[in-house]
């Protein structure tokens, strides 16, 4: 029965793909000729909807030009750097209010609290302590990043299945094989859901704070083709950037084998 | 031991933990002071926490921070309301045609991890530097999570409630608003304290770098003229009005919310 069901699902399913495609395709192309149509009619600013072909040629210059991958790379290495260091320090205070109770109940309600705020204000400090260079960039990314990561681990470390626990001291492991062989494989899951989160804010930590006050990065491009008033090469910039945070955003959720649970 | 002394004691216990995080904090700033006032952290830096709590009263009054605070919150709730029309009416059609939430669904779980508010100068130029951009930026970038939300509260209705609709032989609508609505009332408020408080980070982030309006340009505001005890004493202001709103919000969704 449950054979004869999944091929029934499977019968229909492959139609059911078809007609999605097709609508996707539908919609993407009824909005992009939307977007020329406005950009030819005359109702808006001109360029504030620029045309699709202005669009690709702005895409295709900046891919092929030195000086963006450059930028790239800055405002990558920055957001690499606070990831590292904000994702290290958040999995080993999350690790630490997981393991203790009193410590959870005294501090987590400050990153309870804390990690929601607009964390792009603390800018200005950032620059007093770390100069205006990429320093007060990677500090405010790794600010942001800091939080989801520790709540996250935190919160995964107390779910942890405590029969698990209770393998491990039955096997006699001592500390480092119980953190090696039951609580990190236990909380990968929570692990990678945090710094999916953390890469998230972090990158949006750096890139504004590269819009504040920069001169190199992604960050700092935009708000120099927006300062020039270049709207193709605006929205070619953005374009690139949410493919790759999407991108990256994907690659970080299947590395940790998040479709993997979902799917369960 | 008589039962007074035992319940003492569990209060006493009830309280350790909140008592450690606050003496921390103030042990913390007693350092802080200690250090900036011997000279080992840079004042021009650092200032003291004394002055940076001196100045809570200067800054209130000079820098007219109600109205500032009036403007960011009239801002976030006006992205609130907008979130909660266009948010919980896109997802009510997505889940209504599903073959639209099939091909869109994870459009707009995409949309949720981009870095949208990167969008602000693209808004600047559509709507001017006024509040309306402001309010859009915080609209756009908080509207995924209600979307989601929406969907995810509507598909998961239990399904004995949909059949008890069935044999009471209601029509669409009436499922609709007699059933489904109900069911997915708690996920809904979940998705719009969600979307109100990406409303909150993203409005005051904007007000910042645009330097224009309410809360987020008197931190600017402040740090421009390196008035350095004003803008921590700001940055403290604004850290703790988004804890308050965070903690009414959440009191409002418990509140409103239906027993489990």
């Amino acid at each position: 029965m449950a054979e004869t069901d999944r091929l029934r699902k499977a019968a229909l399913s492959v139609p059911m793909i078809n007609q999605v495609t097709l609508l996707r395709v539908a919609i993407i192309l009824s909005l992009l000729a939307i977007w020329e149509f406005l950009s030819h009619s005359g109702w808006l600013y001109r360029d504030v909807v620029p045309s699709l072909l202005s669009i690709g040629h702005a895409l295709l210059g900046l891919l092929s030009s030195p000086s963006y991958y450059f930028n790239l790379g800055v405002t990558a290495a920055e957001v690499a750097t606070a990831l590292a260091i904000g994702g290290a320090s958040g999995i080993a205070f999350g690790v630490v209010l997981g393991a203790n109770r009193f410590l959870a109940r005294a501090y987590e309600p400050y990153l309870y609290y804390l990690g929601p705020t607009p964390k792009i204000i603390f800018f200005p400090i950032l620059i007093m302590w770390f100069g205006v260079g990429p320093e007060s960039k990677i500090a405010l990314g790794t600010l942001s990043c800091f939080f989801p990561v520790a709540l996250s681990v935190a919160a995964g470390m107390r779910a942890i299945d405590k029969v698990l626990i209770r393998v491990g001291i039955s096997f006699r492991a001592n500390p480092w094989q119980m953190a090696m062989k039951i609580y990190l494989p236990a909380m990968r899951h929570p692990i990678i859901n945090g710094i999916r989160l953390g890469l998230g804010v972090a990158l949006i930590g750096t890139l504004l704070a590269e819009t504040k006050l920069s001169n190199k990065g992604i960050g700092f491009l935009i708000i120099q083709a927006y300062s020039i008033f270049d709207m193709p090469r605006t929205y070619a910039m953005l374009i690139v950037l949410f493919v790759l945070a999407i991108g990256a955003n994907g690659l970080v959720g299947r590395l940790g084998g998040l479709h993997g649970i979902k799917q369960q | 031991m008589t039962a007074s002394a035992r319940s003492q004691r569990s209060a006493a216990r009830d309280y350790a933990p909140a008592v450690t995080g606050f003496g921390m904090l103030v042990a913390f700033l007693l350092l802080m002071e200690l250090l900036v006032q011997t000279g080992l952290v840079n004042r021009f830096i650092v200032p003291p926490p004394s002055e940076i709590i001196a100045s809570f009263g200067r800054v209130i009054v000079e820098e007219h921070v109600f109205s500032r605070f009036v403007l960011t919150l009239t801002e976030c709730l006006t992205a609130g309301v907008m979130l909660t029309i266009f948010g919980v009416a896109g997802g009510v059609i997505m889940h209504r045609f599903q073959l639209l939430q099939q091909a869109c669904e994870t459009w707009v779980a995409a949309m949720a991890s981009a870095p949208i508010v990167l969008m602000y100068p693209l808004f600047l130029v559509i709507f001017g530097r006024n509040s309306w951009t402001i309010i859009m930026m915080g609209f756009i970038s908080a509207l995924p999570p209600v979307i989601l939300k929406t969907i995810e509260g509507i598909s998961g209705t239990r399904r004995v409630l949909v059949n008890v609709g069935r044999s009471f032989n209601l029509t669409g609508q009436q499922q609709f608003w007699k059933i489904l609505f109900p069911a997915a009332l708690p996920n809904i408020f979940v998705g719009i304290r969600l979307g109100l408080i990406f409303a909150l980070i993203n409005i005051v982030g904007v007000e910042f770098l645009i330097n224009y309006g309410g809360l987020g340009q008197l931190i600017n505001d402040l740090a421009e003229r390196y008035d350095l005890p004003g803008t921590y004493a700001a940055i403290c202001f604004v850290i703790l009005v988004s804890v308050l709103f965070f903690m009414t919000l959440e009191k409002i969704e418990r509140w409103l919310r239906p027993i489990d």
